[in-house]
């Protein structure tokens, strides 16, 4: 192939790829329109034309969705669920993968290959039991779910640590060591640094999972208290005989923009994070 | 070393052993043991033997189910694959505007599956209604469809992504030392690139058989089962058995049903790493 003939394949490649794009964007760009009109013009017959001046009701829907949907409680619930699951699993995880992989032995083999069988067992195997248990151990509020989270997001986070822990120098640790550390310091002195890499990849999948899971906060916790971001839609959308589309648009909208603009700005930790996850996993 | 760490293990083990315990070993047990029985709450539990799994085709929800399930997941786990490595393919070739193409199919992947499946029924009802054609909620053929175009958009961008960082490891030197024997684009793209990036297509699949076979929030808020249940998946046939269904013997069959579902992922999860584990060539 000629270089002119490569570079007017490029371009004409570059074009598809942007229309591509942009049919890619489009269900959000819809959703945001949408946001914005009466409720009138988003019957389905409607849904596609754009907000005209006649149409638009500029951020009503927003106020409306926010207070019926009461989404700021819901969004401070999801905020603590998962933040303090996320910490909880790496700090966790991250101490249990240094043993497995450091002392061989019955506890660390049982330990690892639960850890890995966890991962294929479908939610549904466990939904009842699980729900009924954390009920018996009040671990149904928000503040202590993160205990059910360790439990069942454990797997991914021990396989994931081990795995880098396998290419770990045990030298640094042993010199530590002779310096007089005790294994408590050499784990947060000098593996913790070490894990750095590893630990936002891991957080950056464990939190994509906590953040979206609808069914086990559904089960878990009482949906007329405590209500985190999936289920408040979910609820918003079923427990009303007809839906207002505008404020449920609205609520979308404000759902999905938080995790978009984190996503732009650290684009390249949690696109490193899928790639190191899927090669360990 | 180890003696002195072996010491430690309460610290470092036992408190993911006990959350893990709690939120996965007990319950798991717990629930291979209540399929064998009668149950509305856990107080009156009385054992029945096999006879719940002798139940779970009393009626042909399960079945259909399982073959709108195996169908979907055929049908999407080859359109995500094929999608997604064409794409990677055209974004490692350095053409411009390379990382804003990568930024947005990527994006889907972090909106969770409720929010996801009420984008897609406003944007399909919408399409359908121009087409006077029924309602996604109103006809199975194309609730399916809408569930494959919806797991596309989401889950393709994900392969690309793994799928981009095998081609990158792809040894320059490999395709030069093929171009020079005189290999044509075609034959570099099969006998070199494919076969060196055989471990991205074993997760790959891996990854998109699990998540179509067990997916679950997008069935609920895209369909939810409509029209009849026609539009049921195996997770969703589950929860519906457990909690939709009034009657003394409908929670021990859905577990009886989740115990059958498990072993079925098992199966096809180790099929499919063993299938394409032999394939891969070693570097």
């Amino acid at each position: 192939m000629t270089f002119q003939a490569k570079r007017r394949t490029n371009t004409i490649l570059s074009i598809l790829l942007s229309i591509l794009s942009l049919i890619y964007i489009y269900p959000i760009a819809l959703i945001l329109f949408n946001s914005l009109k009466e409720e009138r013009a988003i019957s389905t017959t409607r849904v596609f034309e754009l907000p005209t001046a006649e149409t638009l009701t500029g951020l009503a829907n927003y106020i409306y969705g926010i207070q019926e949907m009461d989404f700021l409680k819901s969004f401070g619930y999801s905020l603590i669920i998962t933040v303090s699951s996320v910490v909880l699993i790496l700090l966790c995880c991250s101490m249990c993968a240094w043993y497995i992989t450091r002392v061989a032995g019955k506890l660390s083999k049982t330990m690892y290959y639960l850890c890995v069988f966890s991962m294929v067992v479908p939610f549904q195997m466990v939904m009842f039991t699980l729900a009924k248990t954390a009920d018996t151990l009040k671990l149904n509020n928000p503040f202590n779910i993160c205990i059910i989270y360790l439990g069942f997001g454990a797997g991914l986070a021990v396989f994931m640590f081990t795995g880098f822990m396998k290419s770990m120098p045990v030298e640094i640790e042993e010199a530590a060591m002779i310096d007089g550390c005790n294994p408590i310091q050499i784990f947060f002195r000098v593996v913790m640094p070490i894990l750095k890499p590893t630990m936002i990849s891991t957080a950056i999948l464990e939190t994509m999972w906590v953040w979206n899971d609808y069914l086990l906060p559904t089960l878990v916790l009482d949906i007329r208290t405590y209500r985190t971001i999936p289920m408040a839609i979910q609820y918003f959308r079923g427990s009303y005989g007809s839906v207002q589309m505008g404020p449920m648009m609205a609520c979308i909208i404000i759902t999905v923009l938080p995790i978009i603009i984190l996503y732009l700005l650290c684009q390249k930790h949690i696109i490193e994070g899928v790639v190191a996850g899927a090669v360990k996993g | 070393m180890q003696k002195t760490i072996k010491k430690y293990w309460p610290i470092f083990v036992l408190p993911t052993l006990a959350a893990f315990i709690i939120g996965f070993i007990w319950p798991f047990i717990w629930g291979i043991y209540l399929s064998f029985c009668q149950f509305t709450t856990v107080q009156d539990v009385t054992f029945v033997g096999l006879s719940n799994y002798a139940k779970i085709w009393i009626d042909d929800t399960f079945t259909h189910a399982f073959f709108f399930t195996a169908a979907f997941t055929v049908v999407s786990v080859v359109l995500i694959n094929a999608f997604g490595f064409g794409l990677a393919l055209l974004l490692t070739r350095k053409l411009r505007g390379t990382n804003i193409f990568r930024t947005v199919f990527f994006m889907p992947n972090l909106i969770g599956g409720i929010v996801l499946g009420y984008i897609w029924k406003t944007l399909l009802d919408g399409v359908l209604t121009l087409m006077s054609k029924p309602l996604l909620s109103l006809d199975e053929t194309y609730g399916f469809w809408g569930l494959v175009i919806l797991m596309c958009w989401q889950q393709i961008g994900y392969m690309m992504i793994i799928y981009i960082a095998g081609l990158q490891n792809v040894p320059i030197d490999l395709i030069e030392a093929a171009r020079i024997d005189g290999a044509s684009n075609r034959q570099i793209l099969f006998r070199v690139k494919i076969p060196m990036v055989m471990p991205s297509f074993t997760i790959c699949l891996f990854l998109t058989l699990t998540n179509s076979f067990k997916l679950f929030d997008q069935n609920l808020s895209l369909t939810a089962g409509e029209p009849a249940k026609a539009s049921q998946m195996l997770a969703l046939n589950i929860y519906d058995t457990f909690y939709a269904r009034s009657g003394a013997q409908w929670k021990g069959i859905g577990q009886a049903k989740a115990v059958v579902f498990f072993l079925l992922v098992v199966v096809i999860a180790l099929a499919q790493l063993r299938l394409t584990r032999s394939k891969e060539v070693q570097q």
